[in-house]
């Protein structure tokens, strides 16, 4: 991680003004969302646009040559390149050829992609940005850090004062009056400009339309007044038909700013009549810039179907607290970083694609359908492979690669007392990777491990068998959780094998991009998972379960380690999380807690691959439920605790915050116990908890359900 | 669908008015061009685009309504308050407005004045965008304008204003009597 990347974290971390005013608008964004999307189904409608957009992202060549005939056909002219410097010396041939001097522009990411401000104002030619946002950071000499929202990091005062400055006389933050001095300002610059640049929202093949959506009213001037519009737009834009536009049009003002529809919606085909009588000299520039080169690679083909909402920003844990300067001058967020991959080059993205912690909970609201989280990490993996591991981490997943090294460690750790701090090796161990941090205490390496513990636990014989996958967390260090399982699986009637020759389930080498390794960790537990003739393999880890589950095989699509696919398929279909497990158990009646019992409050901690990935969180509440507990949700109880396996030792600034919001949540309950399905989240939460001094108690689900089962 | 339309289309900070004959309609459009200070003097008056309301002998009726022009320029159109023209559908689940605005006079009057008034006829109203879709066609409409609520940002601090460039009010008057559109 470069100095100057740490820097910018560390300020937009301090910038009070910044991690407020975004984490207030994140939490009124979710709230307001999900009304704008009231009555709608939402996975039906993403599932429609993910469709067309997919389908047109296999299709670029033939929409935009379909696109390019049927504009022209209507009097556009088409420019279509692949290159950037192409697009700018295109427009400033039209503005030289035209006599322009002066430009307005409504709001286009593909400019600013292209850095077309600067470029035009060195030719001499003045460019003014209508969009408020854009203008307001126009004014400051600063770049956009929300794609929908460019000036969300101002303050009221700090535009005021901008304003104050560009009209001479000084103004108050009164925000009503700062949108009229917008508004008077940039009136004459409309009705005397000589060309209108915009973007575009969707461009249709069939008709040869753009789509230009915008709240202002800017893009309305900007593509009637000036004698010549240019359209700047990236292939990305395209879909096959006119009809394809109506679901793009009921997702993206919802997604974007909770709106049912922008104020304005312009379907501009072909040249119109200007002001004055004559017809508008129309061009639309269909950009490549990678983007087909994007299509033709089968991991980031999806990243196409993004329809620019920003909803991945809103609601991303890290992005709400560091702002979109930290990630780059264009393109922010967890899409930001894959555009800026692509569009500008790999490279650039290896100080931010760090920032994603994995929660996933962009996925869960993109329009598009993205896995971003994946994305992200197909970039780590692809760095990885370029650049190399650092040589520490190199180290130590040579260490992790060798089952018998890696345990004789963990097991030389617990008797070393203080695991911690001694030990170079030990303290840099993938899960445990720990140097204390602020704000959290670390637990233990147990005494004994659960893989020995195990062997003294006295079970009945069942025919019925489950295989029990601790993960290292449990194993090492809350061997009682296995214990807790062992216990209610024997009461259900099935009988828990441990397979000794598991080992790490690879999501720390695999989110540091080291697939190798993780290849390697997940063929030592097909082996030995497989070798047991039992029904289930059950895990009482998330993070464990998605790697058994779907991990294994995606890193092996990703390597084309293909032999290995069959078998990894056979164990995902045998994968179930624990909770899962025992609330069918207790549908179908093998299973009974206690009846009867007034336990008290409690509040529930939504894990992030439990949730998103595995689409559970229902099942743990209604076991807690009837066990007999209260159940009292804590605010945002699916928001990332901030652990991330070793993001939290990785980026402990940015990990402490979303801590602390998680134990603030927490805490507002009034409950004193907190219950999680994640072995993870335990370690943050009860750290963080025991830090404060709080006398909550953090209990994983297995282990609350162990104490009430019926005798 | 009416009653969808109204709530939708307030509930964006649109005014919404229904009168069931061209009479009651004009009646008040004109009450209210007054009541609100219509004058014949720049960024007093108001620009009525080319429009079937204005068919048969409306226009002349009212020629002498003093600061109600109908010949659209850009100049009249930037220095004027109120703009006024007809759309062809509303839609219901949006509150939504849409014409056909390739003449050029249809978009000035609605988007540089401050107030823009739209008409409706009633029968325009239709229940969502793929059913609009249906209806208006690039292939004939080089221009297709949609309108929700007056203009509007959250530019700064995310804080709801109305007015940026365009109308800072829309006034949506619907006529029972004006038939068309579909
Ligand atoms: S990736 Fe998805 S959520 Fe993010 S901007 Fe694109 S469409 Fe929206
Ligand atoms: S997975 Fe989580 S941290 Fe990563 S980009 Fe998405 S929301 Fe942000």
């Amino acid at each position: 991680m470069s100095n100057e990347f740490k820097e910018s974290i560390h300020r937009a971390v301090n910038n009070a003004n910044l991690t407020g005013a975004l984490g207030k608008f994140s939490e009124a964004y979710k709230v307001n969302r999900a009304k704008a999307y009231e009555g709608i189904d939402f996975e039906e409608l993403r599932g429609r646009i993910a469709e067309l957009k997919s389908y047109a992202a296999s299709h670029l060549d033939q929409l935009s040559e379909q696109f390019a005939r049927n504009a022209e056909a209507r009097g556009a002219k088409v420019f279509r390149t692949s290159d950037p410097a192409r697009v700018r010396e295109y427009i400033l041939k039209v503005a030289r050829d035209n006599g322009v001097r002066s430009i307005v522009k409504s709001k286009s990411m593909a400019t600013e992609e292209i850095h077309l401000n600067p470029y035009l104002e060195k030719a001499g030619i003045s460019v003014g940005e209508t969009d408020l946002g854009e203008w307001i950071i126009q004014l400051a000499g600063q770049t956009p850090s929300h794609m929908v929202m460019p000036a969300i990091h101002m303050t009221k005062e700090e535009v005021s004062d901008l304003f104050s400055k560009e009209i001479d006389e000084r103004l108050t933050s009164d925000i009503p009056r700062l949108v009229k001095v917008a508004r008077e300002r940039l009136r004459p610059m409309f009705l005397q400009a000589d060309m209108g640049i915009s973007g575009g929202n969707i461009a249709v093949a069939e008709t040869g339309s753009i789509v230009l959506m915008t709240n202002e009213g800017n893009a309305r001037l900007v593509t009637s007044l000036p004698k010549i519009h240019v359209a700047l737009v990236g292939i990305e834009k395209l879909v096959a038909s006119y009809a394809d536009i109506a679901p793009i049009l009921k997702a993206l003002p919802r997604s974007a700013t909770a709106q049912l529809l922008t104020s304005y919606v312009s379907i501009i085909t072909g040249p119109t009549p200007n002001p004055d009588g004559s017809l508008k000299d129309l061009h639309i520039i269909l950009m490549d810039n990678r983007r087909s080169e994007m299509a033709a690679d089968p991991k980031f083909k999806q990243a196409l179907q993004c329809i620019r909402c920003a909803s991945c920003l809103n609601v991303c844990p890290i992005f709400r607290l560091v702002g979109g300067h930290v990630f780059g001058k264009v393109y922010t967020g967890g899409i930001g970083t894959i555009l800026t991959a692509w569009f500008d080059e790999l490279k650039k993205s290896e100080d931010i694609q760090g920032l994603c912690i994995q929660c996933g909970a962009c996925k869960y609201v993109c329009p598009g359908k993205i896995d971003i989280p994946e994305l992200i990490m197909e970039i780590r993996r692809r760095l990885v492979k370029d650049q190399g591991l650092p040589l520490m981490q190199k180290a130590i997943y040579s260490v992790v690669n060798n089952r018998h090294l890696f345990h004789g460690m963990l097991r030389a750790a617990s008797l070393a007392g203080k695991p911690f701090t001694s030990g170079r090796f030990v303290r840099h161990l993938p899960l445990f990777l720990a140097d204390l941090t602020d704000g959290r205490s670390l637990p233990a390496i147990a005494g004994e491990p659960f893989r020995d513990r195990f062997k003294n636990i006295k079970q009945p014989k069942f025919k019925e068998k489950a295989a029990f996958y601790a993960g290292c967390l449990i194993d090492f260090a809350y061997p009682e959780m296995g214990e807790s399982l062992v216990k209610v699986l024997n009461k259900a009637g099935i009988e828990v094998v441990f397979p000794q020759d598991q080992t790490c389930c690879g999501a720390p080498a695999r989110y540091s991009g080291a697939y190798e390794v993780a290849a390697g960790n997940a063929i030592d537990n097909i082996k030995a998972l497989l070798d047991e003739d039992v029904q289930y393999v059950v895990s009482a880890c998330p993070t464990c379960t998605v790697a058994l589950d779907h991990e294994f095989i995606s890193t092996f699509e990703s390597l084309g380690q293909s032999e290995w696919i069959p078998k990894a398929r056979e164990l995902a279909a045998k994968t179930v999380d624990f909770s899962t497990l025992v609330k069918s158990l207790v549908d179908q009646r093998r299973l009974s807690l206690k009846d009867g019992q007034k336990l008290g409050k409690i509040t529930y901690h939504d894990s992030c691959h439990l949730k998103r990935t595995l689409k559970v969180s229902e099942q743990p509440r209604e076991l807690l439920n009837r066990a007999g507990y209260e159940l009292t949700e804590m605010f945002e109880c699916d928001m990332c605790c901030g652990m991330g396996g070793s993001y939290s030792i990785k980026l402990p600034e940015i990990s402490g915050p979303i801590l602390k919001r998680k134990l603030h949540n927490i805490r507002e309950t009034g409950a004193p116990l907190v219950a999680m399905d994640c072995p993870g989240c335990v370690m943050q939460i009860r750290g963080g908890l025991d830090q404060d001094g709080s006398a909550i108690r953090v209990q994983h689900t297995v282990e609350l359900l162990a104490e009430r089962l019926e005798d | 669908m009416y009653e969808q339309f109204k709530a939708r289309a307030e509930g964006v900070s649109a005014e919404v008015h229904r009168f069931d004959t061209r009479a009651a309609t004009l009646e008040f459009i004109i009450t209210f061009l007054k009541g609100e200070g219509l004058h014949d003097v720049p960024q007093s008056h108001a620009l009525w685009a080319d429009c079937p309301f204005l068919g048969g002998s409306v226009r002349q009726s009212l020629s002498e309504v003093a600061g109600l022009k109908f010949d659209v320029s850009q100049k009249l159109a930037a220095q004027a308050k109120f703009g006024i023209s007809q759309m062809q559908w509303a839609l219901a689940d949006t509150g939504t407005l849409v014409q056909d605005s390739s003449a050029i006079d249809q978009r000035l009057v609605s988007s540089l004045p401050a107030i823009h008034i739209a008409l409706v006829p009633t029968s325009g109203i239709l229940a969502d965008m793929p059913t609009l879709l249906t209806r208006i066609h690039p292939g004939a409409s080089a221009y297709i304008a949609m309108i929700t609520g007056p203009s509007r940002t959250a530019d700064i601090e995310r804080v709801l204003t109305i007015g940026v460039h365009g109308p800072e009010r829309l006034i949506i008057v619907f006529c029972d009597e004006l038939g068309g559109g579909n």
